[in-house]
């Protein structure tokens, strides 16, 4: 009988190192106020968002996923050519094709990588980390690059102050190979397709949310899936050094905090809180975070960290991992 | 919760919540107050009382609903009808 043979793959998994990349332009709250009716102390008070930056014409989802990229592979102690596969978490590239994957593992000198966008919007670098890990243990891949760029200012209505005064332009990545010990943590994902209204582009241009119906869902139904990933790597909140929610607005990044400290987390886990130069930008918050943090120095190799995207769909997921 | 709560019991608790989410003292917790005029109250804070009510009294505030509860009376009222 003819049997089909099947990859091996390692014994393992981590984050091998991380980029991130942001656009030149740098825009204030002030510079909002004089577009639309806002203000800082509004902004910082709902969002705790003082600045963040938007993308120009030839800043793009392929751009900035090429250089946080780059500097992915080069934390790592790579050469591009090492890279075997490449998955791009996005849900604002503004055409379907060609995927932005292909175009950045060649830019990035990863010259025929397999490659795919992936899109569970603010989830999707999670979705994007379990997918890669899984394909390194399974033995479909060696050397992972898993970005999340967004050009969120391409499809926000830049005039609508409940989109404009918090999206912003950024990309995060990571490389994943083979390790002998764990350093990535089973996921906990899943879908709450029953509010798939809440987060939408009702006229296929512009993103609409409700917000105070998120905001209720990320608040209570999000702490809950974290502590489910520590539970799934057989560890317990007291052991997570560094917690890194996606960044979608600072008041539920400290709600989840809160709620994982009411559960054993200790006083001392440092709390990811980028979004307050950087904006909400989707998939690149949370690598993009932890690049920031590594070189703030708040953020040291060999820390356990927690990390878990939520966003449309709705869509979360979220893992432990150790940092680079 | 078994019985029904009374008016004091729900204003009470309203109280001990309003306090632990916005750190607005209990005793400032009376049946006259606007949240957002006088507690100072915003409307994300306002989503975080109204998810520890539902715990506490066993009553559904739907995101719809809250934007009526103008006043502590209008919750204490809301939760007194619906628990
Ligand atoms: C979007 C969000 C900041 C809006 O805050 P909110 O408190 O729900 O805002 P509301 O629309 O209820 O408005 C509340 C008040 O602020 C005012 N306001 C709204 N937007 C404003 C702005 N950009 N600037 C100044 N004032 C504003 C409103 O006029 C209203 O004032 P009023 O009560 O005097 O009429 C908030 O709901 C939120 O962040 N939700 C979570 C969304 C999220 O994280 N999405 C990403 C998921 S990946």
């Amino acid at each position: 009988m003819t049997r089909i043979q099947q990859s091996r793959g390692a014994a393992a998994s981590r984050i091998l190192g991380i980029g991130s990349s942001q656009p030149e332009r740098v825009v204030t709250n002030d510079e909002l106020s004089t577009k639309m009716d806002t203000n800082d102390q509004w902004i910082r008070e709902r969002v705790g968002i003082a600045e963040r930056r938007f993308a120009g014409p030839d800043e793009t989802v392929v751009s900035m996923g090429v250089e946080a990229g780059s500097k992915a592979i080069a934390a790592s102690g790579l050469t591009p050519s090492d890279v075997d596969t490449v998955i791009v978490a996005n849900c604002t590239n503004t055409v379907p094709m060609p995927n932005a994957a292909a175009q950045i593992a060649e830019l990035v000198g990863a010259r025929a990588a397999g490659g795919f966008d992936l899109n569970a919007a603010c989830a999707g670098f999670c979705y994007g980390l379990a997918s890669a890990s899984d394909m390194v243990r399974a033995g479909s891949a060696e050397r992972v690059l898993v970005i999340g760029s967004e050009k969120l200012t391409d499809i926000v209505d830049p005039l609508d102050r409940s989109t404009a005064i918090i999206f912003a332009d950024a990309a995060g990545a990571a490389v994943v190979g083979p390790s002998d010990e764990p350093g990535i943590g089973p996921v906990a994902w899943g879908t709450a397709g029953d509010l798939a209204e809440t987060i939408r582009m009702p006229n296929g241009r512009h993103i609409h949310q409700e917000g105070q119906s998120v905001f209720r869902w990320a608040t209570t139904k999000i702490a809950p899936i974290a502590l489910r990933a520590v539970e799934l790597a057989g560890l317990t909140p007291a052991d997570i050094d560094v917690l890194v929610p996606h960044q979608a607005n600072l008041r539920i990044v400290e709600a989840i905090a809160k709620k994982l400290r009411q559960k054993g987390a200790r006083e001392d886990m440092v709390v990811a809180d980028d979004i307050v130069t950087s904006g909400n930008t989707s998939s690149a918050s949370i690598p993009m975070a932890m690049d920031h943090m590594r070189a703030a120095g708040r953020v040291h190799s060999g820390d356990v960290a927690l990390l878990i995207g939520f966003g449309a769909g709705l869509s979360y997921a979220g893992q432990v991992v150790i940092c680079p | 919760m078994a019985e029904k709560p009374t008016e004091e019991q729900i204003l009470a608790g309203l109280a001990e919540i309003v306090e632990e989410v916005a750190g607005v003292e209990s005793d400032e917790v009376t049946a006259d107050k606007s949240f957002v005029d006088d507690l100072d109250i915003d409307s994300l804070s306002m989503v975080e009382i109204a998810v520890q009510a539902e715990d506490r009294f066993e009553v559904k505030i739907p995101d719809a609903e809250l934007a009526n509860l103008k006043t502590v009376g209008d919750a204490v009222s809301y939760v007194a009808k619906n628990a």
